[in-house]
């Protein structure tokens, strides 16, 4: 019993170790032919999805007199459509190539997240400490479930609220766009919030009382009490409670896709929309093929590894030196 | 403990067969909605299951092409040439209409010229006040607000029969544009909404803003949508009467398999930003594509009503004889 018990266990564990080397792995074969394509430009190109005529001129007027042999029966109306440019899933032999570059999402991605981190880390720390030390036990239990319920709250509620009640209410303060990357990076912060603040209050209580009331003893105000004694002993907890909301901000996809506007430009303002990675992911799947797809899966691995890094950055350096 | 697992299996196998469509097809997200009403009242009158998963166009040709599907939905007709090349055969399942849907407070029916909508959507126009704009509405007091130009954010047969028609309409669109199901908007003040919902709840929130999306998603959200200027100058409102003017001047020809883009037709009562879309049928399996043109006959016959009520235009007489023909004249009647 006790082999099966540690076998079973070890399985659990190395399971999710192959689960995501499986990804990382699927994910850069699907993204190979737009890597070889487009390579490390593809990180830094602002224009998705442009088409560039690559045949010579002679090519095209010969494959344009092969359509009209092809069709000779029924000539009289294709001369008008002939010439509007289209797309044409089953031919494969064209003559334009489309570019496509990542650099719009990975920007809004990364400038979305900041706005939320920017928003939410303040008033997180705010309503841990509250809850922890501040509030009376009774309504530190009733403000403690309404966060925890708001972790619940599906994203789509959050994208159709954001969509229809913040949209209005942040253009009417900022000015500019109703969706724009600063109303998805405010919901988004809406909705890591909870996560913070619920963490960094769990945190904070495992604070032994003794050494509160050692410092209490020896004179410090309550200030004094958090900022030295509750905030240096927690200070794991609370890395992990940011470390947390970073991933699910970065990853955010439906609420993002409400908010965000979904087109692929640079933001010259925070009220400018744009795309983030998921949202660009999330719309074109359906119907992306060939060179669009991989080019799509290749921005699915920026998200992965950017992810990966800045969790794993923030763990090694955070935590590192806190163990030193 | 194994007879318990062959109960459960059986019962899984059982369960499974009773959802299993009689035959799936996969495609165009356009004319779901219409697809998705006959489907039901055709299930109804003969039993018969049919699966439509909308997908949109382009993975419903691909995988038609590939036999993946009983028949594949797609708002954008294959030449003769390339259907003969995939060995596929194609006719129009029915007719729906693109509206100008916009939010301007307290303006109501606005009127707009092809060149205005052309200029729109390429970004060209900046403020409501614009003087193409004006010039359609003399009686109409328009504000200098900026205008925000509403898109698809993914990719749609909407969107490509939109820009097919800015393409008859205006050369500088064809040539730098084209006709796609996706595509990089110009300008700099534009902004894109996932789905036919998405483009509405946009245009809903955003004032002063204006997009292009489907006619019965339009009407069901009673979003304010322009009168539009069509080819021989006149201006027409988009409701079912005009549309049905301009189905019918369509030309759609056995001999091409159908092939014909309806955008922007002749006639001085025609809505000009109309499409049809087509059903695509694979030729070497003539005994199942025949349940599949029983379905679409039986819904040229008696499902109208439903198209219409969604906001569609359901084909003519003259062309649905014309298309029985075509099927018996393939064997797949």
């Amino acid at each position: 019993m006790e082999k099966i018990f540690q076998k079973i266990s070890f399985g659990s564990a190395t399971l999710v170790l192959i689960i995501l080397i499986g990804i990382f792995i699927s994910l850069f074969i699907a993204a190979k032919p737009a890597m070889s394509e487009f390579g490390f430009n593809f990180i830094t190109n602002p224009v998705w999805n442009k088409e560039v005529v690559i045949a010579s001129p002679t090519n095209q007027v010969k494959q344009n007199t092969n359509v009209n042999q092809d069709d000779s029966v029924v000539e009289n109306d294709f001369s008008d459509d002939d010439v509007i440019p289209m797309d044409d899933e089953l031919n494969t032999n064209s003559t334009t190539k489309t570019i496509y570059g990542g650099l719009v999402p990975i920007i809004g991605t990364i400038l979305s997240t900041i706005i939320a981190l920017a928003f939410s880390l303040p008033i997180a720390m705010g309503i841990a400490v509250f809850l922890a030390e501040i509030a009376p036990t009774n309504i530190s239990k009733i403000v403690g479930g309404a966060i925890e319920l708001l972790a619940a709250i599906p994203s789509i509620i959050f994208g159709m609220w954001g969509l229809y009640y913040f949209a209005p209410l942040v253009a009417d303060l900022f000015g500019g766009f109703q969706v724009s990357l600063l109303t998805a990076g405010l919901v988004l912060g809406v909705m890591i919030l909870p996560f913070m603040a619920a963490i960094t209050r769990d945190s904070m209580n495992t604070t032994p009382d003794v050494l509160k009331e050692s410092a209490y003893a020896l004179g410090a105000t309550k200030f004094e009490v958090i900022k030295d004694v509750i905030f240096p002993y927690s200070k794991v907890g609370i890395i992990g409670s940011i470390i947390l909301s970073l991933g699910r901000a970065l990853g955010e996809t439906m609420a993002v896709a409400f908010l965000i506007g979904s087109i692929f430009q640079l933001p010259h303002k925070l009220t400018d929309p744009t795309i983030s990675i998921p949202v660009a992911l999330a719309n074109n799947f359906g119907e992306a093929s060939g060179l669009g797809m991989s080019s799509l899966f290749y921005l699915a691995f920026v998200l992965f590894i950017l992810s990966f890094a800045v969790i794993s950055f923030a763990k090694f350096y955070f935590l590192r030196k806190e163990n030193a | 403990m194994k007879k318990i697992a062959t109960i459960a299996i059986a019962g899984l196998v059982a369960a499974a067969s009773l959802n299993a469509a009689d035959f799936k097809g996969s495609g165009a997200s356009f004319p779901y909605s219409v697809y998705q009403g006959w489907i039901k009242a055709y299930n109804k009158a003969t039993g018969v299951k049919i699966d439509y998963i909308s997908e949109g166009s382009g993975a419903g040709i691909k995988h038609i092409e590939a036999r993946q599907s009983n028949f594949g939905g797609s708002d954008k007709p294959l030449t003769p040439r390339v259907l003969k090349k995939n060995g596929l055969y194609q006719f129009p399942a029915v007719v729906g209409a693109i509206v100008m849907a916009y939010n301007i407070p307290n303006v109501k029916n606005i009127k707009l010229s092809r060149a205005a909508i052309a200029e729109i959507s390429l970004g060209h126009i900046k403020f409501w006040d614009n003087k193409l704009i004006k010039m359609s509405n003399p009686m109409t007091k328009l504000p200098h607000k900026k205008l925000t130009f509403v898109h698809r954010s993914d990719a749609s047969g909407t969107t490509f029969n939109y820009t097919y028609y800015l393409s008859k309409s205006n050369l500088e669109w064809r040539k730098a544009f084209g006709a796609k199901k996706s595509v990089t908007w110009p300008g700099d003040h534009h902004i894109g909404g996932k789905g036919n919902p998405g483009v509405g709840g946009l245009i809903k929130q955003t004032p002063y803003s204006i997009g292009y999306m489907d006619y019965a998603d339009a009407k069901s959200n009673a979003i304010a949508m322009a009168t539009v200027e069509n080819k021989e100058g006149y201006y027409i409102k988009p409701e079912l009467k005009s549309f049905q003017e301009s189905a019918a001047k369509a030309s759609f020809d056995p001999r091409k398999d159908f092939y014909a883009i309806i955008a922007d037709p002749a006639g001085a009562k025609s809505y000009p930003i109309v499409a049809a879309t087509f059903i695509l049928l694979p030729k070497e399996k003539a005994s199942m594509d025949k349940k599949v043109t029983a379905f679409y006959d039986w819904s040229y016959k008696n499902g109208a009503n439903i198209a219409s009520n969604l906001g569609f235009v359901p084909l003519p007489k003259s062309l649905t004889s014309k298309i029985r023909t075509y099927w018996s004249s393939k064997g797949i009647k």
